[in-house]
C-alpha cells in the first residue's frame, strides 16, 4: 500500500519536472519580443472588437497605436480611454469631438400608419427585398433591427412604442456598425452636441411631396424652407431631400420651425423645449408643441 | 377585406406542408400505445404508475426550467418531454422505486436536454441519458426485473417475484461455460420473447408492439427505414458471423435481435430526429454503428446489455457523420 | 412516368375551376404599364404625354440585348408617365394610358383563322420576338430572343415546352393548352426552326389528364415533337427539373440549360411567339388565374397588361370578406401583393386571394434536426446549414453549403415541421453572397 503511493508520487513529481523543462526551453526557444506597452494600450481600448476601425480586433489595433505614432486611433474611444491611451505612451491626447449615431426616419408606427403586416423572417435585409416597410414607405426605417443587432455596446435599442431604433447617448460609440447593417442607409454618425442638441433631416424619401406625405406625416417634401432660413447655407438639397451639413451646422434650429411637415428634428427634444412644462415623450407631441416655444428659444440658442 | 385587417405580407412559400412538430410528437406517442400495452399486461399496474410518474416529471421539470431558469413561458405543447418520459419507464424495469425514476426524469431533461439548450440541439438522446445515469448510479435497482406476469390470470404475489432478462442469464451462462444451446433451454422461446414474455424493462420486452408502432411512425413518414434497418440488419449480420464463427461462445443473431433493448432502440431511440444524422447515407452509417457497437459490447463487454451505450456513443458522432455526409448534389446525383 | 430525381414536396394540388371557359377581362379605363417587365437591362420610354397610341404601339425602347420593348396594350392617350407602385409599393416608372376604344395597329392580323406555314426564316423569327418583346411567361420574364441566341459553343438539341404548371391553383397554362393546342404547337415549331432543332417536347404533370391528351392529339401533325406526362411533384416546372424529367440530362452548377443542349420555354410563350411570328401582335394581353379558396368562382381572365390588379378581383365579385393576403403568381413561388393598386405585368400568371386563416406564419419552433428540408431539396442541398450559417453571418460557410444552387423553390420551407422561415434566411444568404461573389469578382 505504501509503496504504492510513494511510486505514485515520485512517478508524478518526475514526470512534472520533465515536462516543466521541456516547456521552459521551448518558451525560451520560442519567445516572441514585443513592446509590452501593447498589452497596456490593448487594455485601455474599449476591447469590443467591433471592428470599427478596419482592424481584426482591439489588440490589432493596438499594435498599431503604439508602433504609429501618427496613427489617429480608435474611433469608438471615449476621452477617457483616450487619456490613458496617451498616458501609457506619452503622447498628447487627441481632442475628439463626441459623436453619436442618428436615425434618418420619423415615420415608425406612430407617424407612418401600418398598411400591412409583415411575416417572416425578422430581419430587414430580408423584408427589404420583399416590401416597401409596413407603412408604406420605401425608404423608411422597417424596424426589425438589424442596426440593433450589429450593435456590440448594447447601445441601439427598437422603442416598442414608436417601433424604431434608438441610440443610447451613454453607450453609443458611435462605431458605425449600425449605419453598416441598416439595408437602407437610414443611420447616420453626427456630432453628439450634447449642449446645443443635433439638427438633422429625420427622412430618407427621395419621392415627391405627393407621394411620401401619403405614406408618412413627418417626410421630408423638399420644399427648401430650411435652406431658406439656414444662416450658414448648411442645408442642401437633393432629390426632393433637405441635407444638413454637420460641419457647418450651428444648431440654431431656424430650420426645425421652418420645417413645415416637421421632419428636421431636434435630439433630444428636450433642448428643444428649455421653457416648456414638462419634456415631451414622443417625436410627435414634441414637434406640435413646438411653435410655442419659438420665440424664446430661438434666442437664447442662436 | 374588413376594414381594418392588415394584409398579411410574407415570403414564399405561402402554403405549408401537412407536417408539424406537434403531429410528429403525437405520432410518436400513439406509436408507443401498443408498447405500453403489452407492459401494462406483463407488468402490471406497477408499469402504469412508473410510466404516469416519468412523464409527470419530465414534465414538470421541462415547466420549471423554462419558468425560473430561462424565464419565459412553456413549451409544453411541442410534446418533446412527455416522449422523454415516455422513453425513460420504457427503459426501466418497472419496479423501480418512485424516486429513482424521479431522478432520472431530472438528468433526462436537466442535464440531457436543456443543459445543451433544449429542444433541437441536445447531442445525445435525452431519455438514455437519463437511463445510463440510473444504470451506473444505481445498478442492482435497475438491474432487477420483475418476472412478467400477465395483468389477468396472475396472482398478487407475482409483482414480488424478480428475475435476470435472457441477456444477463446468457451472460452469466457463456461466463459459467454453459453452450448457447444449454442457455436458450433455461429461456422462454423465441415465440414468448417475441410476445414480450420475458424479464426485462418495460417497453423493450415485446418486440411485435415494437415493430407495429414502427410500422405506423414509417406511415405517417416519421421515421425512414434507414436506421432501424441498419441497426438490426448489421446486428443480425455481425451477430451472426461471430456465432458461426464460435457457435459455442456466442449467442445466435436472432436471440441478439428479440432480446434485450435492440428493438426498442432501434425503433424508438436511434430514431431520435434530433440526435440522428440528417441524410439517409449517414443514417445508415449511423444505424451500422448503433448495431456493431451493440454486439460487440454485449458479446465483449462488461454489461450483458449494450443498446443504450451504443446510441449514446453513435449520437457522439452524428455532428461528425452529419459533416461526411452531405446529400448527393442535383447534377452529380445519379 | 418520368419525374425528376431528387427532392420534391407534394402539396394539394388546389386546381380550383380549371374547367370553366376563359373570359375576356373588359378593358378598363386606364391602364398603367410599367416601362420595364423583363429581367435585365431596363428599358427607356418613348412616348410622352398627351401621344395617341394604338394597341401595339412601341411604347419603349431599349438598344441593350438583354432586354425587351413594351408595346401599348390598349388605344389611348398616354396621360402621364410617372412612378406607380409596384407589388412590393416600390416606385417604378409606369405609362398611363386613358382607353379610347379599341383601335389596333394595322399590321396586326386579327383574323381569327390559324396560320399554319411558317414562312420567315430562322433568324427572322428571332428578330420578330424581339420585336414583338416577348419574354419568359412563367414568371422569370427573362427575355425570349436571348434564349434563341446561344453562345457559339454550344448547340441547342431540345426544345422542352414548360406545360407542367407545378404551382397549386394555377390554371392558366392548362386552359391555355386546351385552348390552343394548336398555336402553342405552331409557335413550338417556330422556336424550333429559329433554333434549328428536330426534337421537341412538352412536359405536362399527370394531373392535367385532358391537357395531356389534347396535346397528345394534336402533337400527332406536328413531326419532332411529342407530349410526355410526367409524374406529380412540385417543382417540376424549375428548369433544371423539368429538364432532368424530360431528358435526363442534368445542367451543372452555375450552367445553363444551353450547356447540356436544352432550351425551355413555357407554353404560354410559345402561343405568344405564334402570335408575334404569324400574326405580328405583340405581347399586350396574357391569360391570368385569379383563384383562391374563398373566391366563388376562380376563373382564367385574357386581359391586357397594365390592368389593375383591383380590376381582375373585382371581375370574380371583390376581394372576399375573410382574405388576409393577395398573392401575385402561385403559392409555392408567388410575391404577396401590398397593395392592389399595382398592375398585371407579362410575366403575372395569377392573383391568389388567400384567406386570413391561411395567410399567416405559423409559430416558429426550433430546428430538431429531422432532415425533412434535405430530403425535399430538389438541389441536393442542406437548407438547414444554409439557413443557419447566413443567420450566424459566416457567409464563407453559407457559399460552401452551395447557396448559389438555390432555386427558392420552397420546399424545404413547406415540408419544415418546426414552421422555420428556411427560405426566408436562404434567400437573404443567396443576397448576401451574390454580393461578396459580384465584389470578389470585380476585384480580381
Amino acid at each position: 500500500m505504501n509503496e504504492t503511493v510513494i511510486y505514485s508520487v515520485v512517478l508524478l513529481a518526475a514526470l512534472g519536472l520533465v515536462l516543466a523543462l521541456i516547456l521552459y526551453f521551448v518558451a525560451q526557444k520560442f519567445k516572441v519580443e514585443e513592446d509590452p506597452r501593447i498589452d497596456l494600450v490593448a487594455e485601455a481600448l474599449p476591447g469590443a472588437n467591433c471592428g470599427a476601425c478596419g482592424k481584426a480586433g482591439c489588440r490589432d489595433m493596438a499594435v498599431q497605436i503604439v508602433n504609429d505614432p501618427a496613427y489617429t486611433g480608435c474611433p469608438v474611444c471615449n476621452e477617457e480611454n483616450i487619456a490613458k491611451i496617451a498616458e501609457i505612451l506619452g503622447r498628447v491626447p487627441e481632442k475628439k469631438e463626441p459623436s453619436i449615431v442618428v436615425l434618418k426616419c420619423k415615420g415608425g408606427k406612430i407617424n407612418s400608419e401600418a398598411k400591412v403586416k409583415f411575416e417572416g423572417l425578422q430581419s430587414c435585409s430580408y423584408a427589404n427585398s420583399l416590401m416597401t416597410s409596413e407603412g408604406g414607405c420605401p425608404f423608411g426605417c422597417l424596424g426589425f433591427g438589424d442596426c440593433t443587432k450589429a450593435c456590440s455596446f448594447d447601445a441601439l435599442h427598437i422603442n416598442p412604442e414608436t417601433g424604431l431604433p434608438e441610440a443610447d447617448p451613454e453607450k453609443c460609440t458611435s462605431c458605425g456598425a449600425c449605419t453598416q447593417a441598416c439595408p437602407r442607409g437610414l443611420l447616420e454618425i453626427r456630432k453628439k452636441r450634447e449642449d446645443t442638441g443635433r439638427v438633422y433631416v429625420g427622412c430618407m424619401n427621395k419621392q415627391k411631396g405627393v407621394y411620401s406625405t401619403k405614406v408618412c406625416k413627418v417626410s421630408c417634401i423638399g420644399c427648401g424652407k430650411c435652406a431658406k432660413v439656414c444662416p450658414q447655407n448648411a442645408i442642401t438639397l437633393a432629390n426632393n431631400l433637405a441635407y444638413v451639413d454637420d460641419n457647418l451646422c450651428i444648431a440654431c434650429q431656424k430650420c426645425v420651425e421652418a420645417c413645415p411637415t416637421k421632419a428636421m428634428t431636434i435630439m433630444p427634444l428636450d433642448k428643444k423645449l428649455p421653457s416648456a412644462p414638462k419634456p415631451a415623450p414622443a417625436p410627435k407631441e414634441a414637434s406640435e408643441a413646438a411653435p410655442a416655444a419659438e420665440t424664446t428659444k430661438t434666442e437664447a440658442t442662436a | 377585406m374588413a376594414e381594418n385587417t392588415k394584409w398579411v405580407v410574407s415570403g414564399a412559400p405561402h402554403i405549408h406542408g401537412s407536417e408539424s412538430i406537434t403531429k410528429i410528437m403525437w405520432g410518436v406517442v400513439i406509436a408507443l400505445i401498443p408498447t405500453f400495452l403489452v407492459s401494462v399486461y406483463f407488468f402490471g399496474l406497477r408499469a402504469l404508475a412508473l410510466t404516469l410518474v416519468t412523464v409527470a416529471s419530465c414534465l414538470l421539470f421541462e415547466f420549471l426550467i423554462n419558468r425560473f431558469l430561462f424565464k419565459r413561458p412553456c413549451c409544453l405543447g411541442d410534446g418533446s418531454a412527455m416522449i422523454t418520459g415516455l422513453l425513460l419507464a420504457f427503459n426501466l424495469p418497472s419496479n423501480l422505486p418512485f424516486w429513482m425514476a424521479i431522478v432520472g426524469s431530472l438528468i433526462a431533461i436537466g442535464v440531457a436536454k436543456w443543459a445543451y439548450g433544449g429542444l433541437g440541439t441536445n447531442p445525445f438522446n435525452p431519455a438514455l441519458v437519463g437511463r445510463v445515469f440510473l444504470l451506473i448510479s444505481f445498478p442492482v435497482a435497475m438491474t432487477t426485473w420483475p418476472v412478467p406476469k400477465p395483468l389477468f390470470g396472475g396472482n398478487a404475489v407475482a409483482d414480488a417475484i424478480t428475475g435476470p432478462t435472457p441477456l444477463a442469464l446468457a451472460k452469466e451462462g457463456l461466463k459459467a461455460g454453459q453452450t448457447p444451446d444449454q442457455i436458450l433451454g433455461g429461456l422462454p422461446g423465441y415465440g414468448d420473447m417475441l410476445l414480450g414474455n420475458m424479464g426485462g424493462s418495460l417497453g423493450e420486452i415485446s418486440a411485435i408492439a415494437i415493430l407495429l408502432g414502427g410500422i405506423y411512425m414509417l406511415c405517417r413518414r416519421i421515421i425512414t427505414w434507414h436506421i432501424p434497418v441498419a441497426f438490426l440488419g448489421t446486428a443480425f449480420i455481425f451477430g451472426g458471423i461471430l456465432w458461426l464463427a464460435a457457435p459455442d461462445q456466442f449467442m445466435d443473431p436472432v436471440f441478439h435481435l428479440l432480446s434485450g433493448g435492440m428493438m426498442l432502440g432501434a425503433v424508438f431511440m436511434a430514431t431520435d430526429m434530433v440526435t440522428s444524422p440528417m441524410t439517409k447515407t449517414g443514417k445508415l452509417i449511423f444505424g451500422a454503428g448503433c448495431g456493431l457497437l451493440t454486439i460487440l459490447i454485449r458479446n465483449f463487454g462488461a454489461y450483458p446489455e449494450g443498446v443504450s451505450f451504443a446510441i449514446l456513443i453513435m449520437n457522439a458522432f452524428v455532428p461528425l457523420i452529419n459533416r461526411g455526409t452531405t446529400p448527393k448534389r442535383f447534377a452529380n446525383a445519379k | 412516368m418520368k419525374t425528376f430525381n431528387i427532392g420534391g414536396v407534394h402539396p394539394n394540388d388546389s386546381k380550383l375551376n380549371a374547367d370553366a371557359p376563359m373570359q375576356e377581362l373588359p378593358i378598363p379605363k386606364q391602364v398603367c404599364v410599367m416601362v420595364s417587365q423583363h429581367l435585365g437591362a431596363p428599358s427607356q420610354p418613348i412616348v410622352k404625354k398627351g401621344d395617341k397610341v394604338k394597341v401595339g404601339t412601341v411604347l419603349t425602347s431599349n438598344e441593350a440585348f438583354l432586354s425587351a420593348v413594351v408595346h401599348s396594350p390598349v388605344s389611348g392617350t398616354v396621360n402621364k408617365i410617372a412612378d406607380i407602385p409596384d407589388a412590393s409599393l416600390y416606385p417604378k416608372p409606369a405609362i398611363f394610358i386613358d382607353v379610347e376604344g379599341d383601335e389596333w395597329e394595322e399590321s396586326i392580323d386579327r383574323s381569327p383563322e390559324i396560320k399554319r406555314e411558317i414562312s420567315l426564316s430562322g433568324p427572322e423569327i428571332i428578330q420578330k420576338i424581339k420585336e414583338m418583346g416577348i419574354v419568359g411567361m412563367g414568371g422569370a420574364c427573362f427575355p425570349t430572343h436571348v434564349k434563341l441566341m446561344p453562345p457559339k459553343d454550344a448547340k441547342a438539341e431540345f426544345l422542352l415546352l414548360n406545360g407542367v404548371e407545378c404551382e397549386p391553383y394555377l390554371t392558366c397554362d392548362y386552359r391555355l393548352m386546351l385552348d390552343h393546342a394548336e398555336e402553342i404547337l405552331i409557335g413550338a415549331s417556330a422556336l424550333m426552326k429559329a433554333l434549328d432543332v428536330k426534337q421537341a417536347i412538352v412536359g405536362i404533370e399527370a394531373n392535367k389528364p385532358k391537357a395531356i391528351a389534347h396535346m397528345t392529339e394534336t402533337a400527332k401533325n406536328f413531326p419532332g415533337i411529342s407530349v410526355q406526362a410526367l409524374k406529380m411533384k412540385y417543382p417540376q416546372g424549375a428548369e433544371k427539373q423539368l429538364i432532368k424529367a424530360l431528358t435526363g440530362r442534368a445542367v451543372p452548377s452555375g450552367k445553363l440549360p444551353i450547356n447540356v443542349g436544352c432550351v425551355v420555354d413555357n407554353v404560354a410563350t410559345c402561343y405568344a411567339v405564334y402570335q408575334a411570328v404569324q400574326k405580328n401582335m405583340p405581347l399586350i394581353q396574357r391569360m391570368v388565374t385569379v383563384t383562391g379558396p374563398s373566391i366563388p368562382e376562380p376563373t382564367n381572365f385574357l386581359a391586357r397588361l397594365g390592368t389593375p390588379v383591383s380590376a381582375f378581383l373585382e371581375a370574380v365579385g371583390g376581394i372576399p370578406g375573410d382574405s388576409g393576403k393577395v398573392i401575385s403568381g402561385g403559392p409555392m413561388m408567388g410575391k404577396a401583393l401590398s397593395s392592389t393598386e399595382t398592375c398585371s405585368v407579362k410575366g403575372m400568371s395569377g392573383i391568389l386571394v388567400l384567406p386570413e386563416k391561411q395567410a399567416h406564419r405559423q409559430t416558429v419552433y426550433p430546428c430538431i434536426r429531422c432532415g425533412k428540408c434535405v430530403d425535399a431539396c430538389p438541389m441536393g442541398l442542406e437548407p438547414y446549414l444554409i439557413a443557419a450559417t447566413a443567420m450566424a453571418k459566416d457567409f464563407e460557410k453559407t457559399e460552401k453549403a452551395r447557396v448559389m444552387d438555390c432555386i427558392e423553390c420552397g420546399c424545404c420551407q413547406f415540408s419544415c415541421p418546426s414552421f422555420r422561415p428556411l427560405l426566408d434566411s436562404v434567400k437573404l444568404g443567396k443576397a448576401t453572397v451574390g454580393k461578396i461573389i459580384r465584389a470578389r469578382n470585380a476585384k480580381n
